[in-house]
């Protein structure tokens, strides 16, 4: 999967210690590219926001550093090491919609599947091994829920089964794609404030998100994306009309929203 | 072609196992269907179903090639271990071929399984065909292995029959975290590490193991049936995934010993047809009466949520009416009065008959007292629960204008949908969100029929 030349093809000055390093990342379906030429370093302890439009490759950006869909070229560098090695550091949020809610499993069930690495292959789950995910249920406030099935909890409910099941994992860096899409108030703002504590202990979170207005006011650095990295760093500097509207294109309505969000963060 | 029944003492002798080979039947067949009933619960689960099909179909060709080659090679063509060795290598090879169609072309896997299954089991039967003229062909019983047979069985092939079974059972047992995980949500799984591309080959490998050893009784073209039917018949009865594993074994493993007992009494009856009707019929019962998603439970659930919301509205026009007509501050509770049936019918879309049966419904619950036929009045519990229910209306509404930002117009149509299924919780929440504890006003006019002309 590795092209062999990647490693003097650019002169790209990646930060050994970094959460996250991406070098010359290609992802292609079908020889259609659909994210090209991914350079980044994210910071440690940053709540990063990646938007763009639809179709950008949001979300295939994620699933490209998780490995789950092939590169066409390109590394992905977690801490410093190859991905592969350091996935127990790397927690993962999918899109709600990914997955058959109807399954015959319980909340406490789907948060333990988040430690199944650390109780290994073919051994049992253990008192100890649900506390862990009960507690972490708890923590994103549906405790009370452990034992009720899955397709019984609310689309924002069900959204904090995922966030809890990431969370039971202990990792360093998170990836979530669109945990805010289609939830409650009270959700979102669950979420939020578990994002502001994962980062109050240096933890690193990727967020794949959709709402413009919300975006200076959540994350403290964002990538815009649109195949290719329009722009990426710090909230302040990168989110400026300019940059949407390169990320964004002729979309007016979408311009018209960014406009609102940009003057509500001046004020 | 004059059906012999079997005497009491027979149905005796084979319920209670007493002849040797009955024995061997009945048990190997329980056992390939508990291990069947828990693997298939995973191949459901992982919705490749098709796949236990297209796999079984092209275990035919490998039986009757492998029947030839042991005949041409001077053995015993009739070996079960061997048909069975032949029967993996053929099935195996067709599932690997439905992967290879869809890795490397566009089309889909359901195209993909169509044209695997129906070509193998086509070459299989061009195969039996040919190996049908040879000596001990008749003797092999290879025609059994289509629709299934529970012929009779020494004790070499019962061990094989059921200890790889067993084996199946033991390893789905084992590796149920892994298949769980796998189930429900792959690309996660992916993310953890879990190779998962290996944990569908062991799974399919597993499914494939069954399939063979099964191959015999129940037969190629009727096993997917013996895989899936307990899995999907134990669903309707539980949410919790480690009582529809014990209750799919269980239904496969009481499948599997009625179909073989009645075959061993009614020889002309082939075990796989019994076997997959038995499963059937489970599988039909449970549909019904499942306790956690059988029909007759969700359609009872719709019904009271039908009659729930019937009455609602009913006691709320009841109620606003006597509103309209007595109360000026409507924060008091309108006096009880009666109320005729003709202003009902203006109130709502309701047609003679519907409120007649509402108004039948509403006093045999003793919510409402109905005088000489044409008017009513609320009894106690009735004017309580209609001053609920309308109260509760009202939250809603004004929840809905001032939270959801809906014109007042509006809300009337789309709180009537929710009011219904307000729980205490949200009515107290709704109370402090609105500051509000006493019944409000209707944030809009008060439709009537003739108001709306």
């Amino acid at each position: 999967m590795d092209t062999p030349d990647n490693s003097s093809s650019k002169a790209w000055d990646h930060s050994p210690s970094a959460p996250l390093s991406i070098h010359d990342l290609t992802v292609a379906y079908h020889r259609k590219p659909v994210i090209w030429d991914i350079d980044l370093d994210i910071p440690e302890g940053k709540l990063v926001g990646i938007i763009g439009p639809n179709g950008a490759g949001k979300s295939t950006l994620l699933k490209a550093c998780l490995d789950l869909i092939p590169k066409a070229s390109g590394t992905v560098q977690v801490y410093g090491k190859d991905y592969r090695k350091q996935r127990a550091k790397v927690g993962y949020v999918p899109q709600r919609e990914s997955v058959d809610w109807d399954f015959p499993v319980s909340a406490l069930d789907v948060v333990t599947m988040g430690i199944y690495r650390q109780v290994g292959w073919c051994r049992p789950i253990l008192g100890r091994h649900k506390a862990v995910a009960r507690k972490a249920l708890e923590h994103v406030g549906i405790g009370h829920l452990a034992d009720r099935q899955i397709s019984q909890l609310s689309g924002g409910q069900q959204q904090r089964v995922f966030l809890a099941r990431a969370l039971a994992q202990d990792a360093q860096l998170y990836f979530m794609d669109e945990p805010f899409a289609a939830v409650d108030a009270a959700t979102e703002r669950a979420i939020i404030t578990l994002l502001k504590e994962l980062k109050s202990q240096g933890k690193t979170v990727l967020v794949v998100h959709h709402d413009l207005a919300t975006v200076a006011q959540y994350f403290d650095w964002v990538i815009l994306l649109n195949m290719r990295v329009v722009a990426a760093g710090p909230t302040g500097e990168v989110f400026t009309q300019e940059n949407l509207k390169n990320t964004y294109g002729g979309k007016l309505t979408l311009l018209a929203e960014a406009g609102h969000a940009l003057s509500q963060l001046k004020s | 072609m004059a059906f012999e029944w079997p005497g009491l003492d027979a149905v005796w002798r084979v319920a209670t196992l007493q002849d040797y080979n009955t024995r061997l039947v009945v048990l190997s067949t329980f056992i390939l269907g508990l291990a069947s009933g828990l693997i298939g619960s995973f191949l459901l689960l992982r919705k490749r179903s098709l796949m236990g099909d297209a796999l079984s179909h092209a275990c035919l060709p490998g039986i009757g090639i492998a029947f030839i080659v042991m005949s041409l090679a001077g053995g015993e063509g009739k070996s079960l271990l061997g048909l069975l060795i032949g029967a993996s290598v053929t099935g195996v090879a067709g599932v690997g071929l439905v992967l290879a169609v869809r890795n490397t072309s566009r089309i889909k896997d359901d195209t993909a399984m169509g044209i695997v299954l129906s070509v193998f089991f086509g070459g299989g039967v061009v195969v039996l065909s040919l190996a049908q003229p040879m000596p001990g062909a008749q003797a092999a019983g290879l025609e059994s292995f289509i629709y299934g047979k529970t012929a009779s069985m020494i004790w070499n092939d019962f061990l094989l029959i059921s200890g790889v079974a067993a084996a199946v059972l033991v390893a789905s047992l084992l590796f149920m975290k892994e298949f769980t995980l796998l189930a429900f949500d792959d690309s996660y799984a992916q993310s953890q590490g879990w190779p998962i591309h290996a944990l569908d080959v062991l799974m399919l490998s597993l499914v494939a193991a069954v399939t063979v050893v099964g191959l015999q009784a129940v037969g190629l073209i009727l096993i997917i049936a013996f895989l899936i039917t307990p899995a999907a018949a134990a669903r309707f009865w539980t949410n919790n995934l480690r009582r529809m594993l014990v209750l799919a074994a269980v239904i496969g493993g009481v499948s599997g010993w009625l179909g073989a007992a009645v075959s061993a009494l009614l020889p002309r009856l082939p075990a796989g047809a019994v076997i997959v009707l038995v499963a059937a019929f489970i599988f039909t019962l449970s549909m019904f009466f499942g306790s956690a998603r059988g029909v007759l439970k969700r359609s009872l659930a719709q019904r009271n949520l039908k009659r729930k919301v019937g009455r609602q509205h009913l006691l709320r026009a009841v109620f606003e009416l006597q509103e309209a007509s007595f109360c000026n501050t409507v924060r008091e509770t309108p006096p009880n009065v009666s109320v005729a049936f003709d202003m009902l019918l203006n109130k709502r879309s309701w047609s003679p008959q519907q409120l007649r049966k509402l108004i039948r419904r509403a006093a045999r619950e003793d919510h409402i007292e109905v005088f000489d036929g044409k008017t009513l009045r609320l009894s106690e519990s009735g004017f309580g629960e209609a001053a609920r229910t309308t109260r509760n209306h009202r939250l809603w509404e004004l929840f809905l204008i001032t939270h959801a930002d809906i014109a007042a117009s509006h809300v009337d149509r789309d709180a009537d949908s929710v009011e219904h299924v307000l729980s205490a919780d949200m009515v107290r929440e709704l109370e402090e969100k609105l500051d509000t504890r006493h019944l409000p006003a209707s944030p809009h006019p008060i439709a009537t029929k003739g108001a709306k002309a």
